[in-house]
C-alpha cells in the first residue's frame, strides 16, 4: 500500500493557483505523484479536486505555478498532446460509434496497420472483460459496461498517466465494489500512474497508495491511507475520513519524547509526539480524538490490556457484522461512539447497561 | 353485461384519454391537409371543361401526359429543384456557424435572447421581407444607388435582380431561422464532455469537430435541410416578385394554371408531380443519411 521507495516522480505540481474571475479555486497546490502510483484526490464537492485533475489533463489553464509531467512543463501544451488520458465522470462514450470505434478512436494517427489496430482494440476490450461486445452500439450499454469502454479507450493509448474523474459514482454499490477491485488489479497489471478524483473516503482508502485530502482549494493532508486514518493532522481531515470521537483535554507537560495529557473522563496519560500530527506546541485546552474501534467493551472475565473506564450504553446501532454503540463515559460530557465486531460470546448490549470499556493512550490523536 | 363493462373500462383507459387528446388536432389535420390533398389528386385525374362546365367528371390521365410532355414544365421543375437545392445549401451552410456560435460560445443565460433575436424577421410579413429585397436589389435600389454614388459603377447593375440568383438570395434569407433552430437543438444535445474526450484522445479541436460534433449534429442538419428544401420548391411569391422572367419556378406555373387559365385538372397534375419529385428527393436524402439517424440516446 505504501509508495515504492526511490520511485521516480511522474507528476510535479508546483504552487498551482487557479482563479475563475474572483473565485480562487486552487490555492497553491504542491504535490509530487510518483510513477506507477495509485494517487487519489479526495474531498467534498467544490474543494477543487476535479479542477486540479482537469488542469493536469489540460482542459483548464492554471493562473500561476507549474505542472510537470514526466519532467516536461505542460505550460501551453494542449490536452490532445499531453501524455494523459481521462475517464470522464459521464464516461463520455461517443453515442454515434460502436464499442470498437469508441475504443479505437485515439488510434487514427497510429502508424500500425488496420489489422494490428483491430487486434489492439480486441486486446483492450479483453483487458476490461468486454470481449464480444465490439460491434455493439455504444448507447446499448449499461453503466458498468460504459465505464469499461471508457477505460479501454484510454488505456489502449498507453498514457503515462490515467486520470479518473469520479468514475464509480454513477454505479450501484455492488458494481462499485467490483470495479474498485478491478481497477486496482488493472493498475498493477499496466503499471500506469492513476490519479483518481473521489468524494468517497472509503473508495480512496481502498484503492490508493497515497491520498491528498483537499478542502477549499488546498491540500489539507497528503499521506498514505493508514497514516491518514490513524494520524489525521486536523479535526477536519479526521471528520472527513471515517468517524472520530473528540473529547476535551489539557496538555500538562511536553518534552521531546512525551506529551502528558489530562483527558476528560479518561484521566492522565502520556502519548508520543507522533500522536500530535498537527504539530505545534501548546499547553492548555486541546481536544483529543480516537476512532470508534479503539474502544472495546469488556465482557465478564475480560481484562483491559491497557487502561479501563466505565460507561453507560446510550444508543445501539446493529449492522450485522458490527454493532455501533454510543456510550456515555463517566466524566465525559458527550457520548462517544464505539464499534464492536459481533462474534460468539459477545452478546449485543441493551440500552442503559453499565459496562467496563478498555482504551489505550496509544490510540489517541491530539488536536490543538 | 360484459360488453358495457368493457366499454366502460375503455373510456377510462389511458389509451382513450390519449385519443381524446389528439383527436382535435388530428381532425383538423385531416380536414385541412388530408382533404385538400385528396381533392387535388382527384382533380388531377378529371377532364378540363370550358364555359359553365369547368370540370368534366371523366377519368383521364391526359393531364399527366400533358404536364410531363411540356418542355416548359420540365425546365421549371429542374429550375425549381436547382433553386431549392442552392437555397438549402446556402441556408444550412450559413445557419450552421450561427447555431454553433449560439450553442457553444454564447453564455447559457444569453441563449434565449439570441434565439429571440433570430426570430425577429418573423415579426414582419413574408411579403414585406421579399419586397425589402426588391428595394435592396432593384434597378434603382440600395445596392445600385450605393455603388453608383461611390462611383464604382457607371450604370445600375442588372444582374443582381430579376433572376435566379435573386430568388436564391431572398429565399435563403427567409428560411435561415428555420435552419438555425433544428441545428441549434442538435448541438445543444451534445454532451460537452464528448468534445473534451475527443481532444483527450489526441485529436485537435478541428478534428474533434469533424469526428464528434458534426456527426452528432447531423440529425439537426438533416432536419434543417428538409425544412428548407420542401417548402422552397413550392414557393411562388419570391420568384414572382424578384425572379423576373427567367426566375419563374414551377409554383408560378401551378398558380397560372389555377388562377389565370382556370385549368384545375392540369394545375393539379403539375402539383402532384411536384409533390412526388420533392418526396422522392427527400426520401433519397434520408436514405443516404440514415446512419446518422439511427437510435442515439
Amino acid at each position: 500500500m505504501t509508495a515504492v521507495p526511490d520511485a521516480k516522480p511522474m507528476i510535479e505540481i508546483r504552487d498551482v493557483h487557479k482563479y475563475y474571475g474572483d473565485y480562487h479555486a486552487l490555492r497553491g497546490i504542491n504535490a509530487v505523484i510518483n510513477a506507477g502510483e495509485f494517487f487519489s484526490l479526495l474531498g467534498p464537492s467544490g474543494c477543487g479536486k476535479t479542477t486540479l485533475l482537469r488542469t493536469i489533463a489540460g482542459f483548464e489553464d492554471i493562473s500561476s505555478g507549474a505542472i510537470l509531467i514526466d519532467g516536461k512543463d505542460m505550460h501551453e501544451v494542449p490536452a490532445n498532446r499531453r501524455p494523459t488520458n481521462m475517464v470522464f465522470q459521464s464516461y463520455a462514450i461517443f453515442p454515434h460509434l460502436t464499442v470498437e470505434q469508441n475504443v479505437g478512436f485515439g488510434l487514427r494517427k497510429d502508424p500500425r496497420s488496420p489489422a494490428e489496430k483491430a487486434k489492439a482494440v480486441a486486446e483492450a476490450l479483453a483487458m476490461v472483460g468486454l470481449t464480444g461486445f465490439g460491434t455493439r452500439a455504444a448507447h446499448a450499454l449499461s453503466g458498468g459496461q460504459r465505464q469499461r469502454v471508457a477505460l479501454a479507450r484510454a488505456l489502449i493509448l498507453k498514457p503515462k498517466v490515467l486520470l479518473l474523474d469520479e468514475p464509480l459514482s454513477a454505479l450501484d454499490k455492488k458494481m462499485r465494489e467490483t470495479m474498485q477491485e478491478e481497477l486496482i488489479k488493472l493498475q498493477r497489471q499496466v503499471g500506469i500512474t492513476f490519479i483518481l478524483v473521489t468524494h468517497d473516503q472509503e473508495e480512496a482508502l481502498v484503492m490508493s497508495d497515497r491520498i491528498a485530502v483537499m478542502f477549499e482549494g488546498e491540500i489539507a493532508q497528503l499521506d498514505d491511507p493508514e497514516t491518514l486514518y490513524r494520524r489525521p493532522n486536523s479535526r477536519r481531515v479526521a471528520e472527513f475520513i471515517g468517524v472520530m470521537n473528540f473529547v476535551p483535554g489539557k496538555v500538562l507537560s511536553e518534552t521531546a519524547g512525551r506529551i502528558e495529557l489530562d483527558v476528560q473522563g479518561l484521566g492522565r496519560c502520556q502519548i508520543a509526539p507522533a500522536q500530535a500530527p498537527a504539530g505545534g506546541r501548546a499547553t492548555g485546552e486541546i481536544s483529543v480524538g480516537f476512532r470508534p474501534e479503539t474502544l472495546t467493551i469488556l465482557y465478564e472475565g475480560q481484562a483491559a490490556s491497557d487502561r479501563e473506564c466505565m460507561g453507560t450504553i446510550a444508543e445501539v446501532v446493529y449492522f450485522g457484522d458490527m454493532t455501533y454503540y454510543d456510550v456515555k463515559l463517566d466524566g465525559v460530557d458527550r457520548p462517544v461512539r464505539l464499534s464492536m465486531r459481533n462474534v460468539p460470546g459477545r452478546p449485543v448490549l441493551d440500552l442503559g447497561v453499565r459496562t467496563r470499556i478498555a482504551w489505550s493512550p496509544g490510540a489517541l490523536v491530539l488536536f490543538r | 353485461m360484459p360488453d358495457s363493462a368493457k366499454g366502460g373500462r375503455f373510456t377510462r383507459s389511458q389509451a382513450f384519454s390519449g385519443y381524446v387528446m389528439i383527436s382535435p388536432p388530428f381532425i383538423y389535420a385531416v380536414l385541412m391537409l388530408g382533404a385538400p390533398l385528396l381533392a387535388v389528386i382527384i382533380l388531377s385525374f378529371l377532364t378540363d371543361g370550358s364555359g359553365a362546365e369547368r370540370i368534366i367528371r371523366q377519368f383521364t390521365t391526359a393531364n399527366y401526359v400533358e404536364a410531363l410532355g411540356d418542355p416548359l414544365n420540365r425546365l421549371l421543375w429542374m429550375r425549381s429543384v436547382f433553386v431549392s437545392l442552392m437555397v438549402t445549401l446556402a441556408t444550412v451552410i450559413l445557419a450552421f456557424p450561427i447555431a454553433y456560435y449560439i450553442s457553444f460560445v454564447v453564455r447559457p443565460e444569453k441563449k434565449s435572447l439570441w434565439l429571440f433575436l433570430i426570430t425577429i424577421p418573423f415579426w414582419t410579413s413574408y411579403l414585406i421581407r421579399v419586397f425589402l429585397w426588391k428595394v435592396i436589389l432593384g434597378y434603382s435600389g440600395v445596392v445600385n444607388s450605393a455603388l453608383l454614388g461611390l462611383g464604382l459603377i457607371d450604370e445600375p447593375l442588372q444582374w443582381i435582380n430579376y433572376n435566379v440568383g435573386a430568388v436564391i438570395l431572398t429565399l435563403a434569407h427567409a428560411y435561415a431561422p428555420f435552419a438555425i433552430l433544428p441545428i441549434f437543438v442538435a448541438l445543444e444535445k451534445i454532451d460537452r464532455s464528448l468534445l473534451e474526450a475527443g481532444q483527450d484522445l489526441g485529436e485537435s479541436k478541428a478534428m474533434t469537430f469533424l469526428r464528434v460534433t458534426l456527426p452528432l449534429a447531423m440529425p439537426g442538419v438533416i432536419g434543417a435541410t428538409l425544412i428548407v428544401f420542401i417548402p422552397t420548391v413550392g414557393d411562388y411569391v419570391t420568384p414572382q416578385l424578384v425572379g423576373g422572367p427567367e426566375g419563374r419556378l414551377i409554383a408560378n406555373m401551378i398558380q397560372l394554371q389555377f388562377l389565370k387559365l382556370d385549368n384545375y385538372p392540369l394545375g393539379s397534375a403539375i402539383s402532384v408531380i411536384t409533390m412526388v419529385i420533392v418526396g422522392v428527393i427527400s426520401l433519397l436524402f434520408l436514405l443516404a443519411n440514415r446512419r446518422f439517424l439511427r437510435g442515439q440516446r
